[in-house]
């Protein structure tokens, strides 16, 4: 067994990528703690500049943590989140974001094209009526996901996918290079699920990163070419056959922190035995 | 102590610091559901919303007495906490909202009335509904600590004084018998009803009495207040503690050392 | 009523009227105009208030503004200037009610309280501390007169035409600032965490509505005093909500509400003084509410009540004519056979009296008929329409087996469930899907085999 450096020098892995493409997320020593107890702990973690990334773990591990603080919207104790090597007020233009699903009022008075609407407010601007060019970006945005016939909908007459769909709309209409996406396949049905990968591997092949939240390991090699191995810790990172291991999966899923710890130790002891005996 | 100042005690002082103490008894008590149920307005409701019932009581009966206001106020707080879950569920809005409508509406109704008709003359009017008095709470039968064992004398206490007395009595008996009852239904309704229990029917209950308590409660210290006793106590309890009977016991603690 | 004399009715209707039309004098003009910009605003910054999940928050704050009123009070006393002076008065409420709003969003921040416990908290503190300050300025020599109580209940009547100048020139610069921020507002009421992705710097949107909520509720304050003054922020916007899916039509209309409650209300409290002006102006409301809740198309309780009903008749018309349709296939003898109306109860588990109603109805429908022998049959009306019902519901049956939807008892129903919702467009839809499938719509598809057991 050859021993995974899971945990690649982000700093230097940045560096190289820095003449090529810059990376669309990197992430740094990332800790969260909700009251006391910390749901991230240290994450170092670095995006390829485009593609389809995934990010797993069990329930609890911090998935949409990770997302929500690299957004801002959680506070982080310590570290940092850079968008295209810059922090996030910089590049927001560059940046969409679909929310669970569960985030919003769904008795909210507004159709489907007024949701997606929102997503060309920053283009626009804060104040005064959306002009045509966007309402057109808008609807545009909805027949990409199948929904035009639904523009005057009220959103919550609309079904479960068809408000994904909406939502993937409004982050598709922000016309952003790196999107991320907090579980986009919960509780959709088949339709909407093929509908949601199909717009993603059009974002991938124009060049733009997409990282989600996914719940379903059997389709995750399928769907992402990257994937982030989450518990609380960061577990693996990188291309997805060589990190969607069996045993990194093993170590994510097979017991809770205070296992995972004794795991991780035993593992350091493995590693410092075969140095040992090496020397 | 002399012979005099007794006196003054106990037809002044008694009564009035006995008062309060019941009130906030029993509104600290009923307080904790409302705050472990997430609707602390509802006593804010609930004490604005009797006001038309407070009238209707008085014009029927032609006087002051605490029977016929008590029991308007009690009807018109069922129809408030049938009106606010109405508006929850047909109208879908979301609970403080209803509540206000519901309870500013029934206010201005309240208002109106008491405009309208001729209480205003006599002894009727918002401030002591809204403010409360409670030096005009006198046992003017006591003369002495034997006062405390003669019949005739006690017959004498002050109507608020009994009022306030069954209440908490009521209240007592309610959080004794459906103790379990309570602390399922304010937890998850839904399971609750899952189970069987007319949580919905329990819940209305429990506001029925809680309005009861308000009115009981008012003429010691005023709608407004009674907010704050029915929410404070339960909430510093909630602040000290995570345990549901330790957290019944420290509000109700709370609620008499203020009182 | 009873306390006013016959003669005097006419003339109180009299001037009412004058005063809807606004004939009722210059004074009772300028404060009508002005009660009737202050509710247009109140409506306007309520419906966002609504969406935002904070109606309440009014009640907090203009409970809060009481110690403030009193405060000013004391130091217009004690500068020696016009203690009842109305600018004064209501930068007092104003400084006290922003400490409410703070101490509020202290109270959640900082502790496990909620927000409506701390809500109920800083209202009646707040509350308590202003009737304490009221009684001492009861006391004092120049509070006699203080007329500081017209606060709590609100009074048109006791209103100046440079008071009402002021309450409407504030509510039109809230009324601007609404319209100018609608984008922001409505981002930040439907999804602040969006928002804050995008840009938007939420805090300051959500300051800048919380400011418009206190400059509302502290101007509304002369007219429909502090403890009605939320009625006249959520009692419009929760009345427009019945009308409207469409936030672009919901705010102004909103906004109309509250300005036809301030006209009528103000105009009526003019024209009778005895009434208190707050309070008939939160009727208004109500009434406009409880006619909304009752009548309004979109969300209405009878406009609903009527679509359910119609679709359980629709529904129970659907299950009569397919059972029909199904009992006569079965039995082989053409459509224009008879069955028995027990066959058809059984099939659908209908109790014979609910049978019974339901085929006399469908009689007087003219979908069927009884016969001399006590069974029934289908008129040519009904077996059209027994025709066209049973087809759709097995081609949508045919489309989820198509589409690999389990066993044939969940397919069937799913049927029965969505069939009565078909339009003629949606069947000629469900034959494309069903060709484009490779499976051929027949003009009627067998009933696929159902297994009982499941």
């Amino acid at each position: 067994m050859t021993p995974r450096d899971t945990s690649a020098p982000p700093v230097e892995l940045a560096a190289a990528r820095e003449t090529a493409a810059l990376p669309a997320l990197a992430v740094r020593h990332l800790t969260v703690a909700y009251h006391e107890s910390p749901v991230l702990w240290d994450v170092s973690w670095t995006t390829p500049a485009a593609g389809l990334i995934a990010i797993v773990g069990p329930n609890g591990a911090g998935k949409s943590t990770l997302i929500r603080a690299s957004l801002g919207l959680v506070p982080k104790v310590s570290g940092q989140a850079l968008f295209f090597g810059q922090p996030l007020s910089a590049v927001r233009a560059r940046v969409g974001y679909l929310p669970q699903r569960s985030s919003v009022d769904w008795d909210f008075p507004a159709s489907a094209l007024d949701v997606v609407c929102m997503g060309r407010y920053r283009l626009h601007g804060w104040i005064g009526p959306l002009g045509r060019r966007h309402r057109e970006a808008a609807r545009a945005a909805l027949a990409e996901v199948g929904m035009a016939d639904y523009a005057d909908r009220q959103i919550g007459q609309l079904s479960g996918g068809q408000q994904q769909r909406v939502f993937l709309a409004r982050a598709l209409a922000q016309d952003a290079d790196l999107y991320l996406m907090d579980e986009p396949f919960a509780g959709v049905d088949a339709a909407t699920e093929r509908t949601i990968i199909e717009v993603l591997r059009i974002l991938a092949r124009a060049g733009k990163a997409v990282v989600a939240v996914h719940h379903d390991l059997a389709t995750a090699p399928d769907y992402f070419d990257h994937v982030l191995i989450l518990n609380g810790r960061l577990v693996g990172a990188g291309p997805m056959d060589s990190v969607f291991t069996p045993e990194n999966l093993q170590r994510a899923y097979g017991g809770r922190l205070a296992l995972l710890d004794q795991a991780i130790e035993a593992a350091a002891r493995a590693a410092a035995g075969r140095r040992d005996a090496q020397a | 102590m002399t012979g005099l100042d007794l006196e003054t005690f106990l037809r002044i002082d008694l009564p009035g610091g006995l008062s309060a103490m019941l009130a906030c008894l029993a509104c600290g008590v009923l307080g904790n559901f409302l705050v472990l149920r997430k609707q602390s307005l509802m006593g804010d409701a609930l004490s604005h919303a009797v006001l038309p019932g407070l009238v209707a009581g008085f014009l029927v009966s032609g006087s002051r007495s605490t029977g016929p206001m008590m029991l308007g106020a009690i009807a018109a707080a069922l129809l408030a906490t049938v009106l606010i879950q109405a508006a929850r569920r047909l109208a879908r809005l979301e609970s403080g909202a209803a509540m206000g409508v519901v309870f500013s509406i029934l206010f201005a109704l309240g208002l109106v009335m008491l405009e309208q008709s001729h209480a205003r003359d006599v002894d009727l009017d918002v401030d002591c509904v809204l403010s409360g008095q409670l030096e005009t709470i006198l046992w003017l039968a006591a003369s002495g600590w034997g006062s405390l064992a003669d019949p005739a004398a006690l017959a004498e206490l002050p109507r608020q004084l009994v009022a306030l007395a069954g209440m908490n009595l009521a209240v007592a008996l309610f959080v004794a018998i459906f103790w379990r009852a309570l602390k399922l239904t304010s937890f998850d309704p839904d399971f609750a009803t899952a189970l069987g229990f007319r949580a919905h029917r329990f819940e209305l209950v429990l506001m029925l009495l809680i309005a009861a308590a308000c009115v009981a409660a008012f003429e010691a210290v005023g709608s407004i207040l009674v907010i704050a006793m029915l929410i404070c106590p339960a909430a510093t309890a909630r602040l000290l503690t995570d345990r549901y009977g330790v957290q019944m016991a420290l509000a109700a603690g709370i609620s008499a050392a203020t009182g | 009523m009873g306390a006013h004399d016959a003669a005097e009715i006419p003339e109180a209707l009299g001037s009412f009227l004058a005063a809807l039309s606004l004939g009722l004098g210059f004074n009772a003009t300028v404060v009508v105009i002005g009660t009737t910009l202050l509710g247009l605003a109140a409506g306007a910054v309520g419906a966002f208030m609504l969406l935002r999940k904070r109606a309440l928050m009014s009640d907090a704050l203009s409970h809060a503004t009481l110690p403030g009123v009193a405060l000013a009070f004391l130091l217009g006393v004690a500068l020696e200037t016009d203690p009842r002076a109305l600018p004064l008065l209501l930068a007092g409420a104003t400084a006290t009610s922003v400490l409410g709003v703070l101490a509020v969003q202290g109270i959640t921040r900082a502790s496990r309280i909620r927000e409506d416990a701390a809500i109920g908290i800083v209202l009646s503190v707040f509350f308590g501390f202003g009737v304490v300050l009221l009684s001492y300025i009861q006391a004092l020599p120049q509070g006699g007169q203080a007329g500081l109580k017209t606060f709590i209940l609100g009074q048109t009547a006791a209103m100046r035409v440079p008071d009402a100048e002021l309450i409407g020139a504030v509510a039109l610069c809230a009324l601007l600032v609404c319209a100018l921020l609608y984008h922001p507002f409505r981002l930040v009421c439907f999804d602040a965490d969006y928002g804050r992705v995008v840009g938007l710097p939420v805090t300051l949107v959500d300051l800048a509505l919380m400011g418009l909520i206190v400059v509302v509720t502290v101007i509304g304050l002369k007219a429909v005093g502090l403890i009605m003054v939320v009625a006249l922020v959520i009692v419009p916007a929760a009345a427009a909500r019945f009308w409207t899916e469409r936030m672009a039509r919901f705010v102004p209309l909103s906004a109309l509400f509250g300005g036809v409650a301030g006209w009528i209300g103000a105009a009526r409290s003019a024209s009778l003084p005895r009434l208190p002006a707050g309070a008939v102006i939160v009727l208004v409301a109500g009434v406009v509410f409880v006619l909304s809740f009752l009548f309004a198309p979109a969300r209405g309780v009878l406009a609903d009540a009527w679509r359910r009903l119609r679709l359980r008749l629709v529904t129970v018309r659907d299950h009569f004519l397919r059972a029909a349709f199904e009992q006569l296939e079965a039995a082989g003898t053409g459509a224009a056979g008879s069955f028995a109306l027990a066959d058809i109860a059984e099939d659908r588990g209908w109790s014979a009296r609910h049978a019974g109603w339901i085929a006399r109805w469908m009689a007087a429908r003219g979908f069927a008929a009884h016969l001399p022998d006590g069974r029934m049959h289908l008129t040519p009306t009904g077996r059209e329409a027994a025709q066209r019902v049973t087809r759709a519901h097995r081609l949508w049956e045919q489309l989820l087996l198509v589409q690999g939807a389990g066993r044939i008892g969940q397919a069937h129903r799913s049927a029965d469930l969505v069939e009565h919702v078909l339009s003629p467009a949606m069947v000629a839809a469900l034959e494309a899907e069903l060709a484009a499938r490779g499976a051929t719509a027949q003009p009627m598809p067998p009933a696929p085999e159902r297994s009982r057991q499941p």
